[in-house]
C-alpha cells in the first residue's frame, strides 16, 4: 500500500494506492493523523481510491475514525473514484451513508471546496 | 458431493498473514471457474474480515495459530478458519453490527461476511477457540446441506 498526501488549502487530499487491511492501515492512518495534528487548519479529506486494489473493514475503520475526528469541526471525509471493490465494500459497511462518495476527482473537489 | 481438491494451512495470527489468508484462498477458488471475479473479490472480503478477527481478538501478546483449510465440493467452496484462543463467550453479540468500543474499528466484519457468503457459520467454545465456516457457490447456487463438509 502507498499513499500521496497532499494540502490543498484546507482540504487534505490522500491518493490510496493498493490493499488497506489490517496489515496496512496503521501507516495510512498514521500518515493522515501526522497532516492534521500539524495542519490545523484542515478542514476536509478527499481520499483517491481509484486505485484501491482491496479494502476491507479495518480501513474502512481507519475513515470511520478520521470522520469522527473531523465532524466535530465542521469537516468532513470525502470520497472520490472508488475501485468497484472498494465501492462494494463503502456500501456494504454503510460507510456509503455517511460520506459522501463521488463518481470523479472533481466532483469531490467541487464538494470539499463548497463549489 | 465429492470432495475434488482441498488445502490446509496453518500460520502465526499476525497481520501480515492476512493479505496471504485472503490471496491463497482467492487463488485456490479460482479453480472454480464459474466464479465471477467480483464472486473471488468477495471471498477475499469475507476471508480478510475472518482472519482479521482472529488476529485482534483471539490471543494475547503470547499470540496463537490459525488453522485455515478450503475445499472445494463440485462447484461449492467451503472455507474453514480456527483458532485456538480465549473464543467467544456470546457469538450473537459479537456478530452483531458495530460491536467494538475501538473508534478505528466498524464493527461490521460479521456484517459484511454474512452479506457476502451463501452460509456462515460461527461456533465458540470459551477457553477453546473459534472456527468459522464459510460456504459459497457462483451466483449463489449453494445446495442445501446440514453441514459444510470439510
Amino acid at each position: 500500500m502507498k499513499i500521496d498526501v497532499r494540502v490543498i488549502g484546507r482540504v487534505l487530499v490522500v491518493g490510496i494506492f493498493g490493499e488497506l487491511d489490517l496489515n496496512t492501515a496503521p501507516s495510512f492512518r498514521d500518515a493522515v493523523e501526522e497532516q492534521l495534528d500539524s495542519n490545523p487548519d484542515i478542514n476536509d479529506i478527499l481520499l483517491i481510491m481509484r486505485d484501491v486494489t482491496f479494502i476491507d473493514s479495518s480501513g474502512l475503520g481507519v475513515i470511520l475514525g478520521r470522520y469522527k475526528r473531523q465532524r466535530p469541526h465542521g469537516g468532513n471525509v470525502i470520497v472520490a473514484a472508488p475501485s468497484p471493490q472498494a465501492r462494494k465494500a463503502l456500501e456494504l459497511s454503510g460507510l456509503a451513508g455517511i460520506i459522501p462518495i463521488c463518481d470523479t476527482e472533481d466532483e469531490a473537489w467541487a464538494k470539499a471546496v463548497g463549489v | 458431493m465429492s470432495i475434488k481438491n482441498y488445502v490446509t494451512l496453518e500460520f502465526p495470527a499476525v497481520p501480515e498473514n492476512v493479505e496471504f489468508a485472503r490471496t491463497a484462498v482467492a487463488c485456490f477458488a479460482s479453480q472454480i471457474n464459474s466464479f465471477t471475479l467480483e464472486e473471488i473479490d468477495d471471498i477475499k472480503l469475507v476471508v480478510s474480515e475472518a482472519i482479521s478477527n482472529t488476529v485482534l481478538h483471539s490471543y494475547g501478546v503470547s499470540g496463537g495459530i490459525v488453522r485455515l483449510s478450503a475445499v472445494r465440493n463440485d462447484d461449492t467452496l467451503c472455507v474453514t478458519i480456527e483458532d485456538f484462543g480465549k473464543g467467544i463467550a456470546d457469538v450473537e453479540q459479537a456478530k452483531e453490527p458495530a460491536f467494538t468500543t475501538d473508534p478505528d474499528r466498524m464493527g461490521m466484519g460479521f456484517t459484511i461476511m454474512e452479506a457476502l457468503s451463501d452460509e456462515l457459520r460461527v461456533s465458540s467454545v470459551p477457553g477453546e477457540g473459534v472456527k468459522v465456516e464459510i460456504r459459497k457457490s457462483p451466483h449463489g447456487t449453494a445446495k442445501d446441506s446440514d453441514e459444510p463438509e470439510v
